[in-house]
Parts: structure tokens; sequence; C-alpha cells
């Protein structure tokens, strides 16, 4: 078949990705030289960010279950609202649910005014134990709807026949429950354990100390602080082994997809009475607390000083705003390019490249870049496109997720069909790719945006006085300006959903 | 106006299919148990599958390596002839311009052949808002625009009812009254109603063509057996 446009552009992209990461991972190596740099104290990072991981995955999946269960099993208003917010949290920025969480779980906060209200000890959210809880803040939602998933797949044939047989509800769950669990949870856990390994958010706002550093942390004190280029390199090594170590693990285990599929199917498990009920509404209620509180408290401090914000938050918004604009529009062309010259039947190393992201961390690609790019330009001028070009390459595998398949069915239902008819290159791609694919596309662009958005990584690397919102609310939490935070934090929320919806959105218009 | 197999061999996994006779001018079905490699052909003779071995040509002409939207041709399928996020005009249109960048006269004849075809009041619809002999109207309409003199059909009407089965049968007679014509079918009454000669495709081997009713009387021990 004729080779048309997209095909070379795809090769070519497929090429400069994988130069760009297996680029930064080698630049990293030469510098590192070894691991012979590396003190006890970047050790305990080491097993910091392996155990915190292990940790956070068992809580979520563990916690998941039951909210699953009633989730599976109840009928109630709002429940289609409290499915969809359960996505939620992969667009919100990473430091507005730690402000969010600091505002409930804080030394002033709504937990401890109730604690000391009834004479118990203060809890502390810093360290470790903060750490987890935000990771499960997270993580929590995304292993309810996997694992909701896992429940709505089991046919609603056995549900009848189990009631047919006069099972009880221990009986259900030994015949058909347990059975789904088995086959969904160790998906789950790895999912989660994966995401928490490149944790640095979370471990910058929350962490920190001998205690609760993780290897991302690490090479960011390194870098910024130590101005250590050696160690953070050697850090960076370190980081490179865990994430390959996490994707052979994970290529033995099949990781399910979060998102897409309908969740709203009818039948589903019988609904028990007695206590059960009473059980299962107080485990929404907690969960649907758990996750709505913070946010709710942000918008709720953030709203009176919106209209107050200083200028620099404006100015820092349209810096965002920008970047996030910029790095979708790469990651979906991207990610569009790949996807069909894989459907093409492209080489087998054009979607690995496509999925190399997922063995490097934002942080070593930011140290890797700055190792090369250093002496040309300064870490001022890099800041803001290695930000989005990084955040770009991170969306990339799931923008790809998403469009791989739809790619693959567009070319299986419709590519004879435009051959025949010599449609090719422009045309072919405004008639049929561009409308066939506006909704994964649409979405994968949301995604980029709504990450590049809210991401406090690698810009904190680079960034000095032109920072990005992210940043900005980051340094006004660290200057104690909470209202202020707050205000911004609200913002920031508010356009990372919006830029998710706005490009979802117009993707399912395109359609 | 002759297609012709020159000593094609055309090699897929583990399915062969060979090929070397000339077609005439004419109608003609395709027959052939399932497997056997009558799709195939059709896909050889667009321009989806290249042979590995032999030539291809069309009125003395090597049409080979010749791209699929650039042969002489024009192709049918069981399923998915028309894109559904387009208009019926914009599908029928392709057939003249795949850019759909259509002048005052090609918009012309667009409605033409959309009247042709009974359908002019429905140009403005996706083809999910037609009926199924309709969709399969609106699919012969740009044939009909397309005006290849080779049309390939495989078993396009196949999810037809039998009376909207003969309709589209004659709507074809009539729009493809001077094309050379390959029909994949099942159905040995179709056969015999439309084409005059038959290919017989047993085991991924093309035979020269034959007179269907002769064929179908007294067919081979393969053929035999599948038609039952």
């Amino acid at each position: 078949m004729a080779a048309g446009l997209p095909l070379s552009i795809g090769h070519a992209i497929a090429g400069a990705l994988a130069a760009l990461i297996l680029g930064t991972l080698a630049a990293v190596a030469w510098v590192a030289g070894g691991l012979s740099g590396l003190t006890e104290w970047d050790l305990r990072a080491v097993w910091f960010t392996l155990w915190q991981a292990a940790l956070s995955a068992t809580l979520s999946a563990a916690l998941a279950v039951p909210v699953a269960r009633a989730l599976a099993r109840r009928r109630f208003r709002g429940r289609g609202l409290l499915v969809t917010l359960l996505g939620a949290p992969f667009i919100l920025p990473v430091i507005v649910a730690v402000l969010g969480l600091i505002a409930i779980f804080g030394r002033n906060g709504a937990l401890n005014g109730a604690l000391e209200a009834v004479g118990l000890p203060a809890i502390g959210i810093y360290g470790w134990q903060g750490v987890i809880l935000a990771h499960v803040f997270f993580n929590l939602p995304l292993s309810v709807r996997l694992i909701l998933q896992g429940w709505q797949a089991i046919p609603a044939e056995r549900f009848r026949l189990a009631a047919s047989l006069d099972f009880a509800p221990r009986d259900i769950a030994r015949h058909l429950e347990r059975p789904m669990l088995r086959g969904v949870l160790p998906g789950v856990w790895l999912a989660v354990f994966l995401v928490c390994l490149t944790s640095f958010t979370v471990a910058l706002a929350l962490g920190g100390g001998p205690r609760a550093t993780t290897v991302e942390l690490a090479i960011y004190q390194a870098f910024r602080f130590d101005f250590d280029l050696g160690r953070a390199a050697a850090l960076g090594l370190v980081q490179i082994a865990i994430c390959v170590g996490a994707a052979l693990l994970a290529a033995r285990i099949a990781i399910p997809a979060g998102f897409g599929a309908g969740l709203d199917a009818v039948g589903g498990p019988p609904a028990p009475g007695g206590w059960r009920r009473l059980a299962d509404a107080a485990v929404i209620a907690a969960a649907a607390a758990f996750l709505l509180a913070p946010l709710i408290s942000v918008t709720l401090a953030g709203l009176p000083r919106l209209t107050t914000l200083p200028p620099e938050v404006w100015q820092a918004t349209r810096r965002s705003v920008l970047m996030a604009v910029t790095s979708a529009l790469l990651a979906s062309g991207a990610a569009l390019a790949l996807a069909l010259t894989i459907a093409r039947g492209g080489a087998r190393w054009v979607e690995g490249a496509g999925m190399l992201p997922l063995i490097a961390s934002p942080l070593v690609l930011g140290t890797g870049l700055f190792i090369l790019l250093r002496g040309t330009v300064t870490p001022q001028q890099m800041a803001l496109p290695v930000t989005a070009l990084i955040n770009a390459a991170m969306a990339l595998p799931f923008a790809l997720r998403a469009l791989i398949p739809a790619a693959r069915t567009l070319q299986d239902d419709y590519g004879r069909l435009a051959a025949s008819l010599d449609l090719r290159g422009w045309a072919r791609l405004r008639l049929l790719v561009l409308p066939r694919l506006a909704r994964p596309l649409g979405f994968g662009a949301g995604l980029a945006a709504a990450l590049a958005m809210g991401d406090l990584g690698v810009i904190t690397l680079f960034a000095g006085d032109n920072p990005t919102l992210p940043l900005m609310l980051y340094q006004l939490m660290n200057g104690y300006r909470m209202a202020d935070a707050a205000a911004c934090a609200l913002l920031l929320m508010a356009i990372s959903l919006a830029l998710f919806w706005a490009f979802d959105r117009g993707g399912r218009h395109g359609a | 106006m002759a297609l012709e197999f020159r000593d094609i061999l055309l090699r897929q996994d583990d399915f062969t299919l060979t090929a070397d006779l000339t077609v005439p001018a004419g109608r003609h079905a395709v027959i052939g148990a399932s497997g056997s490699g009558k799709s195939t052909l059709l896909a050889l003779v667009a321009g989806f599958l290249a042979p590995t071995q032999g030539r291809l040509l069309w009125e003395g002409q090597d049409i080979t390596a010749m791209p699929p939207g650039k042969r002489p041709v024009s192709i049918l399928f069981q399923h998915n002839n028309l894109f559904p996020h387009l208009s019926v005009k914009q599908n029928i249109g392709m057939g003249l311009r795949p850019d759909l960048r259509l002048n005052r006269a090609q918009q012309a004849r667009v409605a033409q052949v959309l009247d042709q075809v009974g359908l002019s009041c429905l140009g403005a619809r996706r083809p999910d808002a037609l009926s199924g002999g309709q969709q399969s109207r609106v699919a012969l309409a740009r044939v009909l625009l397309r005006a290849r003199p080779l049309l390939l059909l495989d078993e396009p009407f196949a999810a037809l009812g039998p009376a909207l089965k003969a309709e589209m049968l004659a709507l074809l007679a009539q729009i493809a009254a001077d094309t050379t014509v390959l029909m994949v079918t099942h159905d040995p009454a179709d056969a015999r109603a439309f084409a005059p000669d038959t290919l017989l495709v047993e085991g991924g081997r093309v035979h020269p063509p034959r007179p269907t009713g002769p064929l179908l009387d007294d067919p081979p021990p393969g053929l035999r057996a599948y038609l039952g």
C-alpha cells in the first residue's frame, strides 16, 4: 500500500522520542559515572521509595474493595456523578490536593480540631504518614474505578443464577466476587505501586528529611540545594533502575485501563438489606467525604480571595496555560502520528518508542536535559520549553493507550475503502482520520493539558523568577500566605479541570 | 477490455493463491467455498495485496504495482462502504474528488446520480439514518459516478433480504451496463441471474471463466459438496 504522509512523520517522531528519552538517560549515566557517589542518606531514599509505594498500593487497593462493592450493588441519586468524580484525581493538580489535605488533616485542620475537642492528641500530616495519606487520596478513587469495572464485568446471568440457587451474600462472595478480585487486584496494586514510585510533588510538600524522602525528591535536593550534578545523576540511575524493574514487573501482570469503559451498566450484583445496607451507605459516605472534603475546603477558603490575587499570579496563570496548551498539542499530535503508523502495521519499535516515557521519570529527564543543554541556554530559558516537552512525553503513553485501538479500528474498517477511493494525505487526515479519531484525540489532549497545567515536578529544577501557577502556589504555601495559596489553588484546579473538559468536549463534538 | 492474470502467485502466511487466466469483458460471478480465496482474489485486483510473483494486466497495461486509488477499479465490500461521519452527498462526491473540493458542475453531477438511484431528497443525511437498501443505493451511486471500467463486488448485498437484493442487482445491471464485473457470491441463483460466466475458486486456485449455467448444472466434486 502507498506510504502516506503520516507514515513518515510517525517514524520520525518515534525516532525523535527514542533519541530524547534514551539520549537523556545516556547523559545521566555518563555524568553519574557509577553509583559510588551515593551516601547512606541516598540508600534510605531508595528504601523509602519502595516501601511507601508498596504500603500506598496495599492501602489503596484494600480500602477500594468495600467502596467498589458498595457502588456496584447500590443505586442512588448522584451515583453517576460520584463515579465520574472518582476519575477526577487523575487530572487534579497534586499540589492543590496537598493543600486541601493540609486543610483537613493538618495541624490547624478540621480533624485535629475535632480530636482536640474530645481531648485526644493531635496528629501530624508532615512526614511519611502524610505522604501515604496523599497517595491514598489520589489512588483510592482510581482503584475503586478499576475494581468496580471488575464487578461489572461479572455477567448478570451469574448473579441471576446465584439468586435462583438461593445464594447468601457469603456464597456470592465466595463463588463470584473473590475469584474476580483475585484476577483484578494484582493489576490494581501494581498500577498504584508504579505511580507512587515516581512520586515527587507529594514528597516535596509533605515529606522530606531522612525518613520521608523519595529518590525523585533526593534528585531535586542534590540538584538544587547541593549543586551536586554527579550525585543527582547517580540518583537518576537508581530511579531508572527502579522504573525499568517496575516495567518488567508490569509486563508480567496485566494492568487494567482506568478510563473509558461505561460504568453505568444495568443489573449488577444483588443488593442485600439489613446491616449490609447501612454499612454500604457508611462506606460510600466516608469515601465521598474523604475525596470531597479537601477540595471543598480549598474552594471555600479560596473563593473570597480570588479577585484580590496579586498580578504575579495572573502572569503565572498565563504562562501555565500557554505551556499546558503547547504540551497538549505536542502530545496529541505525536500520539496521532504514532498511532496511525502503528495501526498500519508499522515496526514494533515504533510502539516501543511510544511507551518509552514509562521507564523515565520527569526529574531524571529534567536532569538529563539540563546536562545536555547546559552551556547553550540558561536554566531560566530552559524552564518552560523543557517542562512542556517532558509533560508531553509523560502524557504520551496515556494518549496512545486511548488512540491505538481507535486507529486500528479505523484502519480495519475504512483503510481499504479510503485507499480504493484514492483518499490520501491531508484530505485523508481532514475527511477521515480527524473526524473518526476526534474523541480519543480530545481525551488525550485534555489529559496532557491537565497534567502539564498541574505539574510541579521538573519546573522546580529550573524556574526562578518566572514561575508557573503550581510553583507560585508552592511558594505562597512556603511563605505561609495560606489565604492567597487557597485562592491560587482554586484557580489552578478550575483551569486544569476546564482544560481537560474543553479538549475532551471538543473531541466529542468533533466526532 | 480484458483483465489478465499472468502466472500470479500470492502467498499469505500458509495460504497460497494462484491465477493464470484471462477474464474477458462482461459480468462474472466468483464462486467457491469459504476460505478458497475469493476475497483474496478481489483484494489482489483492487491492489490491497501485492502478488509474490506474476503480473496483472488491464487492457494490456501492467497494473501490478499501481496503488489502489489509481486503478481502473471500483470495489464494494460486504460492510463499511460508506463513511459514517460524512453525509450521503459527501460520500458520493468522494467518487469525483477525494478531497471533496467540488465545483458547481461536479455538485450537479452528484445531485444527478443521487436522483438516478432514487434518493434525491436524502443527500444531507448521514448513512446511519438510512435503511440497508438505501445505503446500498448510495454506494452504487458512487460507483456510477466514478465510472471505472472494472467493478469488484465482495458480497455487498449479502445482508439484504431476497427482494431488496434482486432490486439491487437490477439497479446494478443498469448502472454497470458497459462495465466488467467480478461478483463474489454464495448464492447460485444470483450467479445465474446476473452473470453469464463464472470463475470457480478452489483451494487457492482460480479457474478460467466458464458459462454459469452448465457449471452449476454439473458442478465438479468440490463445488458440488459446497453447494449441497
